[in-house]
């Protein structure tokens, strides 16, 4: 039981981490970023290029890979949404113009890296063994580095001048306006942050998984569902949905394991269900 | 556009897709082309669909779980129950309406992203319910489909036994297209019905409507039904043609294409989805000259279309008009 306590919070962390992006870009712009997951494998494959291939330290690796996805984000913002938005008649255009660069990335990621999944050598070697639990030290060391990185980005949203700005401008976008917030620059900064964030986490996670090219997709869906289990655009929603699908992923893997692989369609079920009676999530606004 | 002016432009639709590009192909010998066809046909058949969501104001990137659903009905009722697939095509499509009003009647209630987002979700529901229900055999899925059987009226065989043809291409291309034929006709009348203009009222503001005395959940329930009893009819024609049904025929990607379609070829218009869907599929096609090259091309040219474009190709008839207006 401590066990799969263990790998849930573990797990939670990293699912945290990748859903905090995608809300704060949703809470910005109102934009469902469907190259979230795409971004996350971009900044795995910077990670492992730069530790794995370079042989620079991981720390290095992780700032590569953060810095380039927030730079990546930027562009993306600055030239493509931005456009979008701009010209469109119905908000919804930015679903499209999302899904065609995730389509870019996935097209530049396979070109560049290749169709073969990529591992790197552990960062930590060893295992802690209590007894009751068993965990690698490389997934404690992972695992807190995501929650100091939850931490200080909520401090920054907190505390520092831009986090105020953006909290103001997911509140009410044109009061904002109306206060002198630069909402062209700060729209641009969070759509930096979410892929940074996007990025790190990628890069945290390919010293344990590895990363491979196809799985883009699937990460993007789980962090949509982390989204709607808290409520979109939500920081603490994001938090809470990230840990607690982590903690079902790790209950449902141990306890429905005799019935096959059905825990994601059993989540899928209970997710539906809770959302038929809390169509917001956990914490979201009431309108969409 | 006068109303002569629509009829002979619908004739002319139906003129081009069921003689000339049959004549066209044969002639030049370009069989494999109908193949391609038919694709185009049947996934704008699912596109209409997506598209009846957007037009109550709903962003549905659900279509492909119930095209998989109506793959499933068509090729369970064939093989383990014995119908006649004909009989299947309107079984797939209730049964997918059905699903999608038990489904809907919660999720109707979301708006914007959450509805999007829970769609999203019910497309990868419906590839692990395949993957771990029995009746759908698990994952190796469906094969060996028998082809269409035929319909005859006592002596009169109005449609001939598919397993008989030497070439069933043009067989099932003629059946999409007159099916597509159908479905954007039908499509077309409805949003120029008094139930379209509620549907506009939707899209455009659902408390004002339903304090206007329109029952606002009713009418979104139609539509989604609806959208979904086309996304069930595609599904069943494509597990006919591909003679079989596995968890991974309708996918997640596919949910997205069916919404990139109607965006592409322009929300405001009827015949978008078929027109996106057409540009999509071939252009696509035609890129695979690219090899690896393809993705990225492709890619390239959907974000130049949107900067261009953002409003859908046919939002360039629009801009004539406007201009002659002037």
């Amino acid at each position: 039981m401590e066990q799969v306590i263990v790998n849930g919070l573990y797990l939670g962390a990293q699912y945290a981490l990748i859903a905090l992006g995608l809300t704060l870009i949703f809470a910005l712009m109102n934009v469902l970023n469907f190259a979230h997951g795409q971004m996350y494998v971009l900044g795995g494959f910077i990670t492992y290029t730069v530790y794995g291939q370079l042989h620079l330290p991981f720390v290095v690796a992780l700032i590569a890979s953060s810095i380039t996805l927030a730079i990546l984000g930027a562009l993306i913002e600055k030239f493509l949404f931005r456009t979008v938005i701009r010209r469109s008649k119905r908000e919804e255009s930015t679903m499209l113009l999302a899904a065609a660069i995730a389509f870019l990335l996935d097209a530049v990621i396979l070109i560049v890296f290749g169709e073969k999944g990529h591992g790197v050598p552990k960062i930590l070697n060893g295992v802690l063994n209590t007894g009751a639990i068993i965990i690698p030290y490389d997934r404690i060391l992972v695992g807190c580095l995501a929650a100091v990185f939850i931490a200080a980005f909520m401090a920054f949203m907190q505390f520092s001048k831009p986090g105020r700005a953006m909290r103001a401008l997911a509140q009410d976008r044109q009061a904002a306006q109306l206060m002198g917030v630069n909402v062209d620059r700060y729209s641009m900064i969070g759509f930096a942050v979410g892929a940074l964030l996007a990025g790190l986490v990628g890069g945290l996670l390919v010293s344990i998984v590895g990363v491979s090219s196809g799985i883009g997709g699937s990460i993007s869906t789980k962090a949509f569902m982390m989204v709607m289990i808290g409520g979109a655009g939500v920081v603490g929603g994001a938090i809470a949905g990230g840990f607690i699908l982590g903690m079902l992923e790790a209950v449902g893997l141990t306890v429905l394991h005799a019935y096959g692989d059905i825990t994601y369609l059993v989540i899928f079920v209970g997710l539906m269900i809770f959302l038929a009676i809390r169509p917001n999530g956990l914490m979201g606004k009431p309108w969409g | 556009m006068s109303n002569s002016l629509k009829l002979a432009g619908a004739l002319a639709l139906i003129v081009v897709l069921l003689v000339v590009v049959p004549v066209a192909l044969s002639t030049t010998g370009r069989n494999d082309l109908y193949y391609t066809l038919t694709l185009i046909a049947l996934l704008s058949v699912a596109s209409a669909g997506v598209w009846i969501t957007f037009y109550i104001g709903r962003i549905n990137i659900g279509q492909a779980a119930y095209a998989l659903i109506g793959g499933y009905v068509s090729a369970i009722l064939v093989v383990d129950y014995g119908w006649s697939f004909w009989l299947t095509i309107p079984a797939a499509g209730v049964v997918s309406a059905a699903i999608a009003i038990l489904i809907g009647l919660p999720i109707l209630r979301l708006r914007g992203v959450y509805f999007a987002m829970v769609t999203l979700v019910s497309t990868e529901v419906a590839r692990l319910a395949a993957l771990a229900l029995p009746i759908t055999h698990g994952a190796r899925g469906m094969s060996n489909l028998p082809p269409p059987g035929p319909i005859a009226i006592g002596p009169l065989t109005l449609i001939p036994d598919f397993a008989s043809m030497a070439d069933t291409h043009l067989a099932f291309y003629l059946l999409s297209a007159i099916t597509m034929l159908a479905v954007f006709g039908l499509v077309y009348r409805l949003v120029h019905s008094r139930l379209g203009r509620l549907f506009v009222a939707l899209q455009q503001n659902e408390e004002l409507a339903a304090s206007m005395g329109v029952n606002i959940a009713r009418l979104r329930i139609i539509a989604y039904a609806f959208s979904s009893f086309l996304g069930g009819v595609a599904g069943a024609i494509f597990s006919a043609i591909s003679q079989s049904v596995y968890p991974n025929s309708f996918t997640t990607q596919d949910s997205i294409n069916f919404m990139l379609n109607c965006f592409l070829g322009g929300l405001g218009y009827v015949f978008g989805p078929m027109l996106g869907t057409l540009v999509l599929q071939l252009g696509w096609n035609l890129l695979s000259e690219a090899a690896i090259y393809q993705e990225l091309i492709y890619a390239i040219v959907l974000i130049a279309l949107m900067l261009v474009l953002p409003n859908g190709i046919l939002s360039l008839l629009g801009m004539r008009a406007r201009k002659a207006a002037r």
